[in-house]
This record gives structure tokens, sequence and C-alpha cells, in this order.
């Protein structure tokens, strides 16, 4: 890939040039802030600025001892789970239903699973306020949970859907017809062959409740606090690096998972995808 | 051949409301027998094959299993062995699993059905397979192992959607010669789909021969041969003559056929209508004779050579016959030497049961004459 083919022309080599540049704008401007960030929550002195005066793990034993951060990530872990887990088995079923070829209205039902990604969030979260402060799921966490649900269903039904897109119909038919029920076809033969998909799907909806902020602080009172919420205020009031220590565990958490979804991926694939 | 294993009785299907894609279906098969339903690709084979396997359903009429309708059987309680296009082999179990499922979903005893895999395997001539991915194996082997798994579990009935499409022409004769074996050893009966005559001609006891959804004629692969009922018969089964003429006089047995360029043709009158209506000549390429005898040919005519193609065992000679351009005589490559060269003019002909006048072949107003 970096090595030019020597028959390249004039334009190639600028169009290369081009690619490079802004590859490392990318850089710059998207994963730099990141990286020179995190480092800062090993400060040992409470300011956002280098040459850092030392190391320390103060404001991660910061976190452990104080009792918001503990609630709001005890918080942000259930809400996380739980609507992930919901997110995962709605956005299936949705997935799974809409890819019957017969199905009537398919493009209206899309559009509306997936509004959730594309309305501002802020439009989401007015609205998610005032219909479940109906039914008093304000101030408590069924209603985050439902909320976040409703936000991370939109990215499993889009990664299951293309999963089942590379999925040969008459694999379930074959299922099918040497005498195994729909359901028995389900668990052991089409969702085996689409979990890339819905493990996915899955880690995309977890991490977006994860970081979801604007529609937690419309629904949530003090008890309810989730870490993006914790982290808001935190920044608003006292600046401490606290916070960046909260931030840098998250981005560990979630590349983990990242990595060891595609190592899961990859050992899958060794077995019975690639070969050929 | 006596009471029909399956039958399709006055079965139609449309997926969109609108247009039929099988048209008034019916057809028997019967137990143990090797039936083909061949025909174009879009002519609704694969309907047919999926309304018998349960996957979909019929929009009307019946279809029975051992004279009880089985339209509203799922597919799963069908007991039949199905075998498609593109293997359709579960990527993420191995070939030993593959086989197993139906056993495991049919609870039969652990012991009972290693024996049953590992007899199906050997019967296929894949017995050192089972514990390889389906992704390590190579096309032709993969569809060995969903015949295996068709007819692993006893099923009462085979079908099979173009297996051997996706495979080449050498793979694809050593299969049919296997699949044709197992046929004869187990005697279960098989419906079998194919848009290939020459497929159709070796393996089948009966082909139906299918297009736009109608059965356009069913009989024993040599009677659509020999016997074709109907022009479009005579085209996609075999290589076929076509002229296209005038009834001048039907005399029952036989008729008189003016071509478009005045000449006369004695022919067989298998499927036409009163003098003066258009029809369709049908004459097999090998039937065609060289500087025939006049005396039991009453049909000869004087053709320029254009071009000679040799095939090993035959050469075909291409001529044209009033307005078929291309008009070919089979010639067996044997001891007698041809010498022609294109550009002669060649004496040809044929006898009256070699040639059969059938219905007019495409639609009544594009037609010449
Ligand atoms: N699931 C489907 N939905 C709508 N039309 C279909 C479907 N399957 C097949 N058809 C149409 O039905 C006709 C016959 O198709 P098929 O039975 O697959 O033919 P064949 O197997 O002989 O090639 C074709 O015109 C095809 O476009
Ligand atoms: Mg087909």
């Amino acid at each position: 890939m970096w090595q030019l083919s020597p028959h390249t022309t004039l334009l190639g080599k600028l169009w290369r040039c081009t690619f490079l540049v802004f590859c490392g704008a990318v850089f710059m401007f998207l994963v730099l802030p990141v990286l020179i960030v995190l480092p800062l929550s090993f400060n040992s002195e409470p300011y956002f600025n280098y040459p850092m005066p030392g190391f320390s793990w103060r404001w991660y034993q910061n976190i452990v001892e104080n009792e918001m951060w503990m609630v709001s990530a005890k918080n942000s872990i259930i809400v996380g789970l739980a609507s992930t887990a919901l997110a995962v088995t709605l956005g299936t079923l949705a997935a799974l239903g809409l890819s019957k070829p017969s199905l009537p209205l398919k493009k209206l039902i899309v559009g509306i699973l997936i509004s959730p990604m594309i309305v501002p969030l802020v439009i989401t979260g007015v609205g998610m306020y005032i219909f479940y402060a109906k039914y008093n799921l304000t101030g408590n966490l069924p209603g985050i949970i439902i909320a976040h649900t409703v936000i991370g269903t939109p990215f499993v039904l889009i990664s299951v859907t293309a999963a089942l897109a590379g999925f040969n119909l008459n694999i379930a038919r074959a299922g099918q017809s040497l005498g195994a029920t729909p359901t028995y076809v389900f668990f052991k033969i089409t969702m085996p062959l689409i979990m890339p998909g819905i493990i996915y799907g899955g880690l995309l909806a977890f991490t977006s409740s994860l970081d979801e902020l604007v529609v937690v602080m419309f629904l949530a009172g003090v008890e309810e606090r989730t870490i993006p919420m914790q982290m808001w205020t935190g920044l608003r009031e006292q600046l401490s690096p606290s916070v960046l220590a909260a931030a840098t565990i998250l981005v560990i958490l979630l590349v983990g998972l990242l990595l060891a979804a595609e190592l899961l991926r990859r050992r899958r694939e060794r077995y019975f995808v690639s070969a050929k | 051949m006596d009471k029909p294993h399956v039958q399709f009785i006055d079965v139609e299907k449309s997926y969109d409301g609108e247009t039929l894609v099988v048209e008034k279906l019916n057809l028997d098969i019967f137990s143990g027998e090797f039936l083909t339903i061949l025909g174009p690709s879009g002519s609704g084979k694969s309907t047919c094959l999926s309304m018998l396997a349960g996957f979909e359903t019929a929009t009307c009429g019946e279809i029975k299993l051992h004279g009880k309708s089985i339209n509203s059987v799922a597919p799963h309680k069908r007991n039949f062995g199905v075998v498609f296009q593109n293997y359709a082999l579960f990527p993420h179990m191995t070939v030993f699993d593959n086989l197993m499922f139906p056993l495991k979903v049919r609870k039969i005893p652990l012991a009972d059905a290693h024996k049953k895999v590992h007899r199906a395997l050997e019967m296929v001539w894949m017995g050192g397979f089972a514990d390889r991915w389906p992704s390590q194996l190579s096309g032709g082997q993969q569809q060995r192992i969903a015949v295996a798994r068709a007819l692993v579990f006893t099923p009462d009935l085979i079908l099979m959607d173009e297996p051997l499409g996706a495979l080449d022409r050498q793979l694809r004769e050593q299969l049919q010669q296997e699949i044709k074996q197992i046929h004869n050893e187990l005697g279960v009966t098989f419906v079998y789909v194919t848009h290939d005559q020459n497929e159709a001609m070796t393996m089948s006891d009966r082909v139906a021969i299918f297009n736009q959804g109608v059965i356009q004629q069913l009989a024993t692969p040599d009677s659509l041969y020999e016997c074709p009922m109907n022009a479009f018969v005579a085209e996609f089964f075999g290589t076929n003559n076509r002229l296209i003429g005038k009834v001048l006089q039907d005399n029952g047995e036989t008729c008189r056929v003016e071509l478009k360029d005045g000449s006369q043709v004695e022919a067989l009158a298998v499927n036409i209508h009163e003098a003066g209506t258009r029809t369709t000549l049908a004459i097999r390429p090998e039937r065609v004779l060289i500087q025939p005898n006049r005396d039991d040919c009453p049909n000869v005519y004087k053709v320029k050579v254009k071009e000679l193609t040799y095939r090993g065992d035959h050469i075909r000679i291409h001529t044209s016959l009033c307005e078929n351009e291309d008009f070919v005589v089979k010639i067996s490559n044997n001891e007698k030497k041809v010498n022609m060269n294109p550009g002669e003019t060649v004496e040809i002909g044929w006898r009256v049961e070699d040639c059969r006048a059938l219905d007019p072949y495409c639609s009544d107003s594009v037609c010449p004459i």
C-alpha cells in the first residue's frame, strides 16, 4: 500500500501526497487531543498542562473513594448492560422481520426505527422528558434504560441487517428441510452465523449508552447520575484531573471491548469462513 | 409405477398477485422414479420445487403426498431431503456435524446416528472428510456432502435444485453418474431440477419440460427426443432444425407443407391445424441424409454447404435451407470419408417419419408467412 508502483504518473504522486496529508490531519485533530489529555490523569498536581511535575495515582484513588463517582459508575453499568440487552433483542428481531421481502411499508418502519440516530439528541431528550414524565419514568433508572434502548436499537438493527444481507437464505431453508423447527433453525444456524453483526451492534449500543449525556440530563435526578453526567458536573464545578482519570478508564474499557470483539471474529473466521 | 407418490393438482403460484409463475400444474410423480423438471431459467422450476418442499405456498391447488394433502404441512415436518445449487452447508459446523444435524433433530440414538453418518459419507465417497470444515472442501466435495446430508435421515423424497449448476463440465458429468448410482441403490424418489438438457437426458426416468410455468411435455427422455409434441420441446430438448411453413394439405397421418420459397415438404402431421395455417417443421440433424435415395425419401433439396465443423465423433455441415440460415446436418465420423467443401452444392433430404409438423413456434403476428 505504501509502495508506489514504478509507472505511477505525476497526478498519481500528487494524489498520494494529498492522501498522506489528509491522513495526517485526521490523526492530528482526532486522535492527538485524546492522546495528549489522557496522560494528564496521572499528573501529581491538579493542573492541565505539560510538563507534568510528577506521576501519581491520586486522581484514580479520588474516584474510587468518592461516593458520587461510584454511584454513577454503578448506574452507567446497569443502564449500559440492561439497555444493550434490550437493544440487541429488539434490534435483532426487527432486522429479521425487516429482512422478509414481502413486508409492506418496510422503508417507513426502518425510517422510524433509526430516527433516534438522525434526530438531534436534544430534541429526543425533550420529547422523552415530556412523554416519560407522564408515566413516572423520569428520575429513575428504568426510564433511562428505556431511553438508551431506543437510542441503541438502530445500531443493532443496522449491523444485523448488514449481516443478514450476506446470509444465504437457502442455509436456513436447508435447516428446515432437515427437520428443524424455525426456532431451532434460528438459534442453531441463523444466529451463530449473524453473531458478528449482533456483537458489533451490541458493542455500539453499549458504547452509545456509556457516553450518552444529553438524554440523561433530561431524565436523571441526582441519584441516577451516570459517568458522563458526573464528568460534566465535575468539569463545571471543580475542574480536577479526576474527570480525566474517569475518561481514561472509559477509553481503555471501550478499546478493550472492541479488540476483544475483533479477536473473536478472527478466531471464528479462521475456522469456517476463510480457508478456501 | 402404480399409485402416485406425489401429485400436483391444479397448482398455481403467483408472487405478486398478478403474473402466474406456475399455471395449472398437474403432475404425478411415481414412487422410486427419477423425475426431472427441465426448462429455461425463469420458467418456474425452482418455484415448483419450493412449493413441494414447503418453502413457498401454492396460491391455489393442492399438492398431495401418498394421496394426502400436504399444503398445510410445515417444511420441517415433510421429511424431504433438499439439495441446493449453492450447497447450503452449515459453515459453522464440520462435515460430521452437518450430517448429524437431521439425526439430532430426530433424536436418533448416538451410536446409530454415527453409523448412519459414516454410511452416508461412504455413499458419496467422502469417508475421510468427516472432520473437515465446509470451507476446506472444493465445490464438488461440498455438493457431495450436501447430498449425503439430504439422504442420511432416509427421507421420503429427495429434491435437488440445479445441484451441479456451479461445477465445471467434467465434475458435473462425474456427479451425474454418482447421483444416478445413489438413486439406483436407494430406490428413493428423486425430483431433480435442471436447465441442462444433457443432464436431464442422461439421468432421468421421466422429464417434464417446463416453459413459462406450463409443462410442455412429460415423457421419457427417448420419447421426448424422438417424438416432441410441440415446437418448444423439439427446440429445447436436443439439437433441432426448424423450418417454418404453411399447411397445404392434411392427409391425416401425414401432411404437405409449403415453405416460404415455394418448395414442398412431406411431413408427419403431429400438431397442426387445418390447411392454410402455419406450422413448424422439426428435423433432427442426424436424420438428414446426404445424397438420399429418392425412392424412400420424398423430401430432397439442393443446398449450398456454408461451413464444416469437426466435432471428433461427428462432423456438422452448416447449410442454408429456405429461410433457415443455419440448417445443420450431422454425419458420423466413420470410415466413409466426407469429401465436401464449403461452397459446394449437395443434395440433402429426409424421410417423412423424421420430419414432424408441429405448432407455430412464435406468436401469430411476428412470424413470416
Ligand atoms: N421470491 C420471489 N419473489 C418474486 N418473484 C419471484 C421469486 N422467486 C422467483 N420469482 C419469479 O418467478 C419466476 C420463476 O422463477 P424460478 O422458479 O426461480 O425459475 P427457474 O428456477 O425456472 O429459473 C421468475 O420470473 C422469477 O423472477
Ligand atoms: Mg431456479
